[in-house]
């Protein structure tokens, strides 16, 4: 459904002997398959937006190429742009226009009649738990009922493929939630391949088949989940012992099976790949071996242990180190940036 | 209707909505030329009486091209609140054509200025105004077109400064010469020698001129430049309002 070959962005900030380039987006890869939920996980400027910008054609690739829904974005913008649905981090709806209005028109710029507008419409405010809200305005709803108006404009004229930027950004925890549900639904029951960009973890981590983690304009990672987790970070292990002669045995039982083994005090710790099927047969050589434990805990691995393993820093921190220093090419910082190319 | 009109027809479509809902715009748009032509006409009375002919053919001409240059040119602020709410955005990623996005708005300019122009000639027939409905319809004609130069150009230098803090000191900055050589309140004809030949660098002159000559059935060379200005301007604004919806980096 995606396909994407050394896309770069570059962008031109600044003036005269403050003008500099921002290498926004460095030569990214990309394969999504039909029906997949692909989650883009990355800090502030790591390039989410600006990747996501140019497969929806809204950007012009500085060089690479890439074909969504079949359709080459440079020379086939139109063909991509009736194959897509596309829900912007900062909205679709004018705030004083009735939300009704707004989706019907949305569908008639792509060739819908209006009765099929109207149709599929209030077939989606139905779905998205926005009844009664047509001839509502979106300054009169909540964050959580403008962000469903807002797929529901995506999803007016049926795309085969949707991307949703940052979506629930903003919102409380119970919005989010909600709205997590309806996100799951576009596969299950709209049958919408969905390519998310987001920076929050454990959204990444409810919604997506698989995680492509961004960083610095590059592809650092992409797998499942679980894989990341397993592969890259592994579950964290940790026995406490009740005697000081029985750490050293449970230091090198645990060593076999875990590379980076710490004690403290009785606290034996590790990571461990696949914990769940290797953690059992450990307990079987610690008790072989006269080994009683007075506790033992195995913590899951989160995206966070993944992205700092990747990158060296921690997801919050390259968040924190990016809205400190305004160094990105992407996200809703943009508009003051000019890029090498335009959309067509 | 080709994908083109009707693209642009749901735009414009949307756009009256929204305009009828919030109508105290409008309502002032078309208050503004009446109060000049019964406050400010009887003024002019001793000076156009120097000229000959009815002191309102000479007034509402103006009128109408300032009703075309200053209403336009404000429509672009409703655009930088819809590009901020992600509508511009929203409307790019449609396989519609951009210069829908652009046309669609420029109609609903042109319908508002139309009304206008309209109130305003006929209160102008009413206070006496001596056209013929050749030059009335050529004048209107003119004046939309002009009111659609700036209307274009004014959704480009919206998409292009995104900032109502930085567009309206520009649009004050062009709008202060304009005013001042286009002979708009009274013809330049009044001014000294210098003053003259200055104004005939500003091309919204000639419009004005060009009006002024359609309402007074002077079909001379004067009706030439006004309408070649015209033309120009117009092909002018509409490619660049048209290449900005296409570059806007939304």
């Amino acid at each position: 459904m995606i396909e994407a070959r050394g896309l770069v962005q570059t962008f031109h900030t600044g003036q005269g002997k403050q003008k500099r380039e921002v290498h926004a987006v460095r030569g990214v890869d990309l394969d999504v398959a039909e029906g997949e939920v692909v989650g883009f996980l990355g800090p502030n400027g790591a390039g989410k937006t600006t990747t996501l910008r140019m497969l929806t054609t809204l950007l012009r690739p500085t060089a690479g190429t890439a074909t969504v829904a079949g359709f080459d974005v440079a020379t086939q913008a139109v063909d991509v742009r009736r194959s897509i649905g596309y829900c912007s981090q900062v909205g679709s709806t004018f705030s004083g226009a009735y939300a009704g209005d707004e989706v019907v028109d949305h569908g008639m710029l792509y060739g819908m009649s209006k009765k099929a507008a109207v149709a599929k419409g209030e077939e989606l405010f139905g779905k998205l738990q926005l009844e009664g809200l047509w001839r509502r305005m979106p300054k009169n709803m909540s964050g959580g009922q403008k962000r469903r108006l807002d797929i529901a404009m995506a999803l007016i004229h049926s795309p085969s493929l949707v991307f949703l930027d940052e979506p629930t950004t903003g919102l409380d925890p119970q919005a989010r939630i909600n709205l997590w549900q309806h996100i799951a639904d576009l596969r299950t029951k709209e049958g919408a391949t969905v390519f998310l960009t987001t920076h929050y973890l454990d959204e990444a981590d409810a919604l997506a088949d698989r995680i492509v983690i961004i960083d610095k304009g590059e592809i650092v990672a992409s797998d499942t989940a679980d894989n990341l987790k397993a592969a890259v970070a592994g579950d964290l292990v940790d026995l406490e012992v009740s005697a000081d002669e029985q750490v050293a045995i449970t230091r090198d039982k645990l060593a076999s099976i875990s590379s980076d083994v710490e004690v403290e005090g009785h606290h034996v710790r590790g990571r461990v790949a696949r914990a769940g099927k290797a953690v059992p047969g450990l307990l079987r050589d610690l008790d072989n071996a006269g080994v009683s434990l007075e506790s033992i805990e195995v913590v899951r691995p989160t995206l966070d242990d993944v992205f700092l393993t990747l990158t060296g820093r921690s997801l919050r921190d390259a968040e924190a180190a990016a809205d400190g220093d305004g160094a990105a090419g992407d996200d809703a910082a943009q508009p003051a940036a000019t890029p090498e190319g335009a959309s067509a | 209707m080709s994908t083109f009109f009707r693209e642009s027809w749901i735009v414009f479509n949307r756009q009256l909505r929204m305009n009828l809902r919030n109508p105290a715009w409008v309502i002032i748009g078309m208050l503004q030329p009446v109060l000049y032509l019964l406050l400010f006409g009887p003024l002019l009375e001793p000076v156009i009486a120097q000229l000959g002919g009815n002191k309102y053919t000479w007034f509402v001409p103006g009128m109408l091209v300032q009703l075309g240059i200053f209403g336009a040119f404000f429509a672009g602020f409703s655009l930088i609140g819809e590009w901020r709410e992600g509508v511009i955005e929203a409307e790019r990623v449609t396989p519609a054509h951009r210069s829908a996005l652009l046309f669609g708005r420029l109609y609903r300019d042109l319908l508002q200025l139309l009304v206008q122009a309209l109130i305003l000639v006929v209160l102008g027939l009413v206070l006496g105004m001596d056209a013929s409905f050749g030059g009335i319809v050529l004048g209107v004609v003119l004046t939309l077109m002009l009111g659609g130069a700036c209307a274009a150009a004014s959704n480009a230098l919206a998409l292009t400064t995104k900032s109502e803090d930085v567009m309206a000191p520009v649009i004050n900055l062009v709008m202060m010469p304009v005013l001042l050589l286009s002979g708009i309140l009274l013809p330049m004809t009044f001014g000294k020698e210098w003053l003259q030949r200055l104004s005939d660098f500003m091309p919204i002159k000639h419009v004005v001129d060009a009006v002024r000559a359609a309402f007074f059935g002077d079909y001379d060379s004067s009706m030439l430049w006004g309408v070649g200005w015209t033309v120009a301007l117009f092909a002018l604004a509409v490619w660049w309002g048209t290449s900005v919806f296409k570059k806007e980096n939304a």
